[in-house]
């Protein structure tokens, strides 16, 4: 972070200097070591939950039977010891006569006898199975003894697995996909509407700030889970409703600070002095009194997308947010939470994403109220 | 002042009206009714119920006779819980929510203050970095973690504290809710502070305050803080009234007999009454901590004026 | 380490910890939630009927085996045609103000319970009684009721039919007794403390809501010198989780349920105090048999066969609940001994799937053209549970999508025939009898989801309610599930298991399969 003392006049002044105000804080951001690390940091965990789903060998729905609640390892299932007995097990579902299994590598084979002709038919539970694939079968002529071999699978579950036995890790993927949209999506109608309603109240005062004030106690006050319940019956449910319904409530707060911060602005001598030169009250609001407000609001966007996230796995909570098998950080930890003196990593890796992707916008968020700082030139 | 006052408080009257009116109709278009349970009714013994509970009159009379009981203060019997009123539920959770509330509130307000302030003026120190990672940290970490952790760890490992359970007269039981509470608050106060104090820093009159040579300690408590308490008063305005109406993750893990889990019982068991209720309460508290709010800012910052 | 040791013991020491040291005398219990009501004729919960056990007795209750014996009524005769049941009252049998308890007051408490304006939520369960459903309606006045005291010892309670169970009805919450005198002076306000007048081994002492319910014992309960523990105190728990911490470190003794999801820590740590026993509750999935993809029993049969019902009980559920390939509990009365079943239920996975594979052809259907949508009210255990049935079908290439819905607009969408494929339900049994499992898929009754429609099987289901011999009528209620399962119009998944811990310093905890539980029949050490 790069503070450097003031040389200049607190008039905004960037245009005189050749830089517009924003071409100015890019470049000052650029500078902040900390805020382009958290720059890199949201990009790659972006890509991850954009593309991450769709590279990843795992897919995030698919039901691994044979591995429910597996920690997380980063050597590969099943294990070593796992793999003779689990054989036993099918090759007793099949209902064949059977020598002793050999494990060789990855290979596995035994010797199969039987009264009448082995139904080839058997190598589906070891297609089927979680723990082998390329079964094969050779089969003498008369078709009373025969070799079954069989791959041994090496699956790799580096966050472990769910209660029913799907990858965390693309669970937390697609975990990544629904909450940062939706940190994303809250930041933006906070930014938009937030902003211009709060500073358009404070700026106009009187009667209208009491009014768009009351405006917003009612809107405080409305029960939320209501609204929520109501926008599903009659919308259906859908990833839409559930980022209308977020967006919606979070930016109240933003409106309240930016209206207070707005009360304090339009008092000082910068302010007056535009006044006076016979600015308008929209040139006011948007080149004097907004971009003075940025320093809260930046770090009040960093405090609002981990309170959207949250809000949405409390409504995938009450069953009115996201449907399975899609899923959510907010929803992923709080599944964790209810595990987490069984299964402790079904809460720690997606309470470690969600910590990462908070950092970074903290730092980022730093970065950017220290660049966007009219004072600060 | 007096007479702002007086006006904002006359229109908080058709505000809680608005809302009363609003929500009475919002929650009667959700699907399902109070005797919907997983074991459901005869046919025949619901019409019955909902003729005792008047439900079967048409909803702009129910809707009368709901706000003439109001304007008495009666707020109705409840459905899900039929051996009270909502009156005789708030008597007994109105006192507990507001004391943990105000407790929670209290040491968040203090603590995050403080911290904020010392990482501002120790910005980009180690100071400045621990506060900011442990805030980070307070804010991602979301109640109904923190919650079974403190009880877990506390209660049942080390058995200092109880595990759950409340008493208005026993502190002992009040340590790990308000604790929980206060954490995310006390982290995002201290981030709010933490911004303001650095810009107010560099304000002109806090550095016609240090050119004349007075002590940091002077500046930075009577000039600096005073406004960079701005964003965080306007953020712990809606906030103090929705801690004070209670919290259904901590009511719900540490068994308290709270407010705060009405609100969603009431709306999962459409408890018409009961939710009206709750939101009766939540936009007084709304209403009455907004004006607080705003009479503070005039206070904390004299340049804003409300007339 | 020596400054922490000696941080608790002043916290200890400045502030008395009452939860911490209860007393030998007080039992702390856990319950599933609070209760709506203390009035039983408006209870429906079990959360209730746990409270109301302990407060009333019934003419009959029941042991700490959950087995039927005598309560306030000492004994009782059946007339020859099972309709007339004369109960002689307990002598010296009082309420808890020292008044006695009457064949009266059955009377009232009857007739209150079937006048319309009471609205009782299970007044349906005693419409066996003469004229009980035409009272309800308000065709008949309340005096019409086939029930009568003669004098205050004798109670005539006449059916209009014969019905075998009718004991173990009497059981309900529904069938415990109001004191006439105070229900009448407090109007809507007797089920508070300090108006509550109750027969049983208890008495209500303070309800904090979402706090806790407090019993003291009540000394003119007639068998009060049996009765050990002093004190009650019930205390909600939504959160099962906060039960078991709260458990573990003392403060309750008995928690009537437990966090399904750390079933695996309980049984390392707490595996002699952990409880789990057959309960009489199904876990079945309804289809919608009006809609054209289902009507054939054949696509349902088929569907049914996808599901790997062990594999549901044992990991997603783990082990707490049962597989299961019929609809009546195992273990319940009045059944006979081997009831029938899925015939599938002992093949193997991938043999089913043949077999299923054969019915799809048979009905014309290519399970690759099925979709399904799997309807269920939130709860991560139903998620889990139908996530994995949904990759069950999909392996037949059946394509499943999910729909979870909040509760109360859950339960209201199948009563009010919503549009679902496939639904969850749950059905908790409220007497030990099969006829209260079966009754749910004839077709006028409210809760046939699936809306099936079977006169063969109605037709069975009447002729069992005019069966007097027990073992008749249980061949011909097996006969009906043997209808049933033929058609699957709602698929067997599970039976519940009942879960709970019971602190060691408790005894007399017997586990029964309706899971009843009254305290009287409890102790609890030092």
């Amino acid at each position: 972070m790069t503070i450097k003392p003031d040389p200049t006049e607190a008039l905004p002044a960037g245009e005189a200097q050749g830089r517009s105000l924003w071409q100015d804080a890019w470049l000052r951001l650029r500078r902040n070591r900390a805020a382009v690390a958290s720059m890199i940091v949201l990009a790659v965990l972006t890509l991850i939950g954009a593309f991450g789903p769709m590279i990843w060998p795992h897919p995030y729905d698919r039901v691994y039977q044979q591995f429910v609640r597996v920690p997380a390892s980063l050597e590969a299932y099943p294990r070593e010891e796992a793999v003779l007995p689990a054989f036993e097990r099918l090759l007793t579902r099949a209902r064949v006569d059977h020598g002793e299994p050999e494990l060789s590598g990855s290979e596995i084979s035994v010797g199969l006898t039987s009264d009448e002709a082995i139904d080839p038919r058997i190598l589906r539970y070891f297609q089927r199975s979680d723990l082998f694939f390329a079964p094969a079968l050779d089969l003498a002529d008369d078709g009373l003894t025969g070799t079954l071999t069989a791959r041994v699978e090496r699956l790799h579950f580096y966050l472990g697995t769910d209660a029913i036995g799907r990858d965390m890790a693309a669970r937390i993927m697609i975990g990544v996909r629904i909450s940062l949209s939706i940190g994303i999506l809250a930041s933006v109608m906070a930014l938009l509407l937030g902003v211009t309603y709060g500073a358009v109240s404070g700026y106009l005062g009187g009667k209208v700030d009491n009014v768009m004030m009351r405006v917003v106690d009612i809107l405080y006050s409305l029960p939320f889970i209501f609204f929520v319940i109501l926008l599903v019956v009659f919308f259906g449910r859908s990833l839409v409703i559930i980022f209308i319904a977020i967006g919606a409530t979070e930016w109240l707060d933003m409106a309240r600070i930016v209206r207070g911060q707005t009360l304090s602005l339009k008092r000082q001598e910068f302010v007056q002095a535009a006044e006076a030169m016979g600015a308008t009250k929209a040139g006011i609001l948007f080149r004097h009194i907004i971009p003075n407000t940025l320093g809260p609001v930046v770090v009040f966007v960093t405090l609002l997308v981990p309170k959207a996230i949250l809000l949405e796995s409390l409504l995938s909570f009450l069953g009115l947010g996201v449907q399975d098998p899609l899923t959510s950080l907010g929803l992923l930890i709080s599944e964790g939470a209810a595990n987490m003196r069984g299964a402790l990593w079904l809460l720690i890796w997606p309470a470690a994403t969600l910590t990462l992707i908070l950092f970074a916008l903290n730092f980022l968020g730093d970065g950017l109220r220290d660049s966007l700082d009219p004072k600060d030139r | 002042m007096l007479s702002y006052t007086l006006k904002r408080l006359m229109s908080a009257v058709p505000t809680v009206f608005i809302i009363v009116t609003l929500t009475f109709f919002l929650i009667r278009l959700a699907p399902g009714g109070p005797f919907d349970l997983e074991r459901p009714l005869d046919p025949l013994i619901l019409a019955n119920l909902n003729r005792a509970y008047n439900l079967d009159a048409s909803l702009w009379s129910q809707y009368l006779t709901y706000l003439g009981n109001l304007l008495q203060g009666d707020l109705g019997p409840s459905f899900t819980r039929r051996d009270f009123s909502v009156n005789d539920l708030f008597a007994v959770g109105l006192p507990v929510s507001i004391l943990l509330g105000s407790l929670a509130l209290s040491l968040a307000a203090v603590l995050g203050t403080f911290f904020g302030a010392w990482a501002a003026l120790r910005q980009n120190s180690a100071v400045d970095y621990a506060v900011v990672g442990v805030a980070t940290f307070g804010i991602t970490t979301p109640t109904f973690v923190v919650a079974p952790l403190l009880s877990l760890f506390f209660g049942v490992v080390l058995g200092w504290l109880p595990a759950g359970g409340w008493s208005q007269a026993n502190p002992i039981y009040w340590v790990l809710p308000v604790v929980t509470l206060a954490l995310p608050q006390v982290a995002i106060i201290a981030r709010l502070v933490r911004g303001a104090t650095i810009e107010a820093l560099r304000s002109n009159h806090v550095r016609t305050a240090r050119a004349y040579g007075l002590p940091t300690r002077v500046v930075v408590g009577v000039h600096a803080l005073r406004a960079a308490m701005l964003p965080a008063v306007s953020y712990l305005g809606p906030t103090a009234a929705g801690l004070l109406t209670g919290s259904v993750v901590i009511e719900t893990i540490f068994g308290i007999p709270g407010i705060g889990r009405y609100f969603v019982q009431g709306a999962l068991g459409r408890d018409y009454t009961l939710v009206m209720g709750t939101v009766v309460v939540i936009a007084v508290f709304i209403v009455l901590f907004n004006l607080l709010v705003d009479l503070i800012y005039a206070w904390l910052d004299p340049r804003v004026r409300f007339d | 380490m020596k400054r922490i040791s000696i941080l608790p013991g002043l916290l200890a020491a400045a502030l008395c910890l009452p939860g911490m040291q209860a007393s030998a005398q007080v039992l702390m219990r856990g319950n599933d939630t609070d209760p709506s009501t203390l009035d039983q004729h408006k209870t429906s919960t079990v959360a209730e009927a746990n409270l109301l056990r302990d407060l009333y007795e019934g003419l009959v209750t029941q042991d700490a085996g959950g087995d039927v014996i005598p309560g306030a009524a000492e004994s009782w005769e059946v007339s020859e045609d099972g309709r007339t049941y004369t109960f002689k009252m307990r002598e010296g049998a009082k309420w808890s103000n020292g008044d006695p308890v009457t064949s009266d007051d059955f009377l009232f408490t009857l007739r209150r319970m079937m006048t319309p304006a009471t609205a009782a939520g299970y007044a349906s369960i005693l419409f066996d009684i003469e004229n009980a459903e035409a009272v309800t309606k308000g065709e008949m006045e309340p005096a019409e009721l086939g029930v009568a005291a003669p004098d205050p010892q004798t109670l005539v309670i006449t059916l209009k039919q014969p019905t075998p169970y009718f004991l173990e009805l009497l059981t309900h919450q529904t069938g415990k007794p109001l004191h006439q005198a105070s229900v009448e002076e407090h109007g809507v306000n007797f089920t508070r403390a300090g108006n509550l007048v109750s027969n049983g081994a208890y008495m209500l002492e303070s309800f904090v809501p979402n706090d806790k319910i407090v019993m003291k014992k009540n000394p003119e309960f007639w068998d009060a010198e049996n009765v050990q523990i002093e004190e009650i105190q019930w205390i909600p728990f939504e959160d099962r989780s906060a039960c078991l911490r709260r458990f573990e470190a003392g403060e309750v003794h008995v928690c009537s349920d437990v966090p399904a999801e750390q079933m695996a820590y309980m049984q390392d740590n707490l595996p002699d105090r952990l409880r789990i026993a057959p309960y009489l509750g199904t876990y079945y999935l309804p289809v919608k048999t009006t809609k054209d993809k289902f009507a054939d029993p054949r696509v349902r049969q088929a569907i049914s066969m996808l599901i790997d019902r062990q594999f549901l009980a044992d990991e997603v559920w783990q082990e707490t609940m049962i597989p299961a390939y019929g609809l009546v509990p195992p273990g319940i009365a009045n059944y006979v001994d081997e009831p029938p079943m899925l015939d599938y239920a002992e093949m193997d996975l991938l043999d089913r799937e043949d077999r299923a594979l054969e019915l799809f052809e048979e009905a014309g259907v290519d399970p690759a053209d099925l979709t399904v949508e799997l309807s269920y009210n939130s709860s991560e255990n139903h998620r889990n549970t139908m996530a994995a049935v949904a990759d069950m079908l999909s392996n037949v290439g059946i394509k499943s999508s999910l729909n979870e819905m909040e509760g109360t607009g859950y339960f209201n969408y199948l009563r009010e025939d919503g549009d679902f494929d496939i639904a969850r339900a749950g059905w908790i049994g409220d007497y030990s009898d099969p006829q209260n499992f079966l009754y749910l898929n004839e077709g006028d009754v409210s809760f046939n989801y699936s809306k099936w429609v079977n006169e063969e099987y109605d037709a069975k289901m009447a002729e069992a309610a005019q069966t007097l011999d027990l073992d008749e009528r249980a061949r011909i209620l097996a006969e009906a599930e043997r209808i049933y399962l033929d058609e699957v119009p709602t698929i067997p998944l599970l039976y519940y298991s009942s879960r709970a811990l019971v602190s060691d310093r408790v005894s007399g905890w017997e586990d029964n399969i309706l899971n009843n539980h009254a305290t009287r029949w409890l102790t609890l050490e030092d």
